[in-house]
């Protein structure tokens, strides 16, 4: 494979540019594979990049639908933290963090992370002592934890509406200084390239149309570009997964639900951070080029199209209004929609199945991308060992009828208006 | 916006609703023996189908009655609306 350098740079520039290799190839899927990704999306192609490099499992497809990058890897709003308060996602989402620290290198592939902080407002004292204790749990797991009063919020989020007259006035917030963001679709791209390097055959415009399955075993999978033999299947259709179950006769703690994300025309720098709103559902940051990157709530129906509705987006930039009122002088300049699984716990599932050699990874609610690297990590092993990693174990397709939930914020299984 | 025709009041925007969630799970039966799988499929476990799909809404902001809609998840189109009583068939 062609190293990206600056050398590399130079020269193709003086050779008119012709020299660049493809980055992945076009393959026709062959008949048999060790092990088939279906999605190639973030997760997957993590997934196969770490089956190649950790587990040297280098017969591999993934199959995509759709493209590199068409899907909520492209479609997210680049968000990336640790945040959490139970040891299950504060652990794994950390290791992700380390990941994330490394990637450009890892990948040779430059992925801008940008290390530039969350902040999570809090607008009361009862929500200053429950950051407290998020802060307190985040810092016994080793995650970078900092309790902000109003003045320190002030100093670095200037813009946010400080005056007296707000319905939710700032107290305060928490802020994980090593939290950030990075450009998405360069992650999909660099474990697309590398995975390819290693031998894995990434097949877009292929979609998955059954299973073949005998004695409770993986036998192979039905596309549409022919049968693929294979004993061990990964599913990463975040988004899709309840659909995919179904050819399989499962049933699953999820739904798939819409959520919307848009930009604003560029302007100057004037965020440095990652900022959220604490009395609702909006998150803020701003672009390298400038433009107000934001979200928030679900549409709030079970739905499969990958476009929203305006009352939702209205809901979400009032409350973005709320906490920057300039933001209301700002022309929006796109508007998108990506599909996503939401759990009955607000946590994934990175489990093996009742099917030997079909393993499932799902449910990631709204925070997939961050989850990228650690997902790809920890589904790899579960796939490449047949059992899960430490850091996955908690995330159990069996958890809901066990009782052994991971209820990160207490949230019931009205997954629309978690 | 989808416009939602509440067999009380109407044709209404959906500012007027609340989503209830999929209409076709049914609760155990009171007064009965119930296995910890029959819980999980009743609390946890959803089809979340790809197309038609029958569930509740709250006309909240409206006559406060819970109705069922049959609408598609792929296309938002609302086929039919019902009582919540109603016996959809």
């Amino acid at each position: 494979m062609q190293k990206y350098s600056f050398l590399s740079l130079i020269k193709n520039a003086f050779s008119g540019h012709k020299g660049w290799e493809v980055a992945w190839k076009d393959p026709t899927p062959k008949k048999e594979y060790d092990v088939v990704i279906i999605g190639g999306g973030g997760h997957g192609l993590a997934t196969a990049y770490y089956l190649a490099k950790e587990h040297k499992i280098t017969n591999i497809a993934v199959i995509e639908k759709g493209w590199i990058g068409g899907g909520n890897v492209g479609r997210n709003t680049t968000i990336i933290r640790s945040n959490y308060m139970h040891d299950e996602n504060g652990l794994f989402y950390e290791k992700g963090m380390d990941l994330w620290r490394s990637m450009s290198q890892d990948l040779n592939f430059n992925i801008m992370f940008s290390p530039r902080g969350i902040i999570n407002l809090a607008h009361s004292d009862a929500q200053m002592n429950a950051y407290a204790r998020r802060g307190n749990s985040m810092r016994l797991n080793g995650i970078d934890a900092v309790l902000l009063d109003r003045e320190e919020v002030k100093k670095k989020v200037p813009v946010l509406d400080f005056s007296d007259n707000v319905r939710f006035p700032i107290f305060g917030a928490l802020m994980q200084p090593s939290a950030g963001t990075a450009r998405h679709d360069a992650v999909a791209w660099g474990y697309a390239r590398q995975a390819d390097s290693m031998g894995v055959d990434i097949i877009q415009h292929c979609e998955v149309t059954g299973f073949d399955i005998s004695n409770g075993k993986m036998k192979g999978i039905k596309t549409s570009r022919g049968d693929i033999k294979t004993k061990k299947v990964g599913l990463c259709v975040a988004g899709s997964t309840s659909i995919l179950a179904e050819m399989l006769n499962m049933t699953l703690p999820i739904e798939t639900h819409l959520l919307q994300a848009c930009v604003s025309e560029p302007i100057k720098p004037i965020l440095d951070h990652v900022v959220t709103f604490g009395a609702g559902h909006f998150y803020c940051s701003q672009s390298d080029k400038g433009e107000m990157v934001m979200g928030g709530d679900l549409d709030g129906y079970n739905s499969y199209a990958q476009r929203g509705n305006l009352p939702t987006l209205q809901h979400v930039l009032t409350e973005g209004i709320a906490m920057f009122p300039f933001l209301s002088k700002l022309n929006m300049l796109r508007t998108w929609g990506g599909i996503m699984d939401m759990s009955m716990d607000g946590s994934p599932i990175i489990d093996k199945t009742h099917i030997a050699g079909l393993y499932l990874n799902c449910g990631w609610c709204y925070g997939g991308f961050k989850a990228t690297p650690a997902s790809g990590f920890t589904f790899a092993h579960t796939i490449a060992q047949d059992r899960v990693h430490e850091l996955n174990a908690g995330f159990r397709l069996d958890r809901f009828s066990t009782g052994h939930l991971i209820d990160e914020k207490g949230l019931g299984t009205k997954t629309w208006i978690s | 916006m989808l416009y939602i025709k509440c067999p009380h009041c109407g044709l209404r925007s959906q500012n007027e609703f609340a989503y209830g969630g999929d209409a076709s799970v049914k609760r155990p039966e009171l007064n009965k023996e119930i296995s910890d799988q029959e819980w999980d499929e009743f609390v946890y476990l959803r089809k979340s189908p790809r197309g038609k799909h029958l569930e509740l809404w709250h006309h909240v902001s409206g006559c406060r009655q819970w109705i069922k809609v049959l609408r598609d998840t792929s296309t938002h189109e609302i086929f039919n609306t019902y009582k919540s009583e109603e016996k959809v068939g």
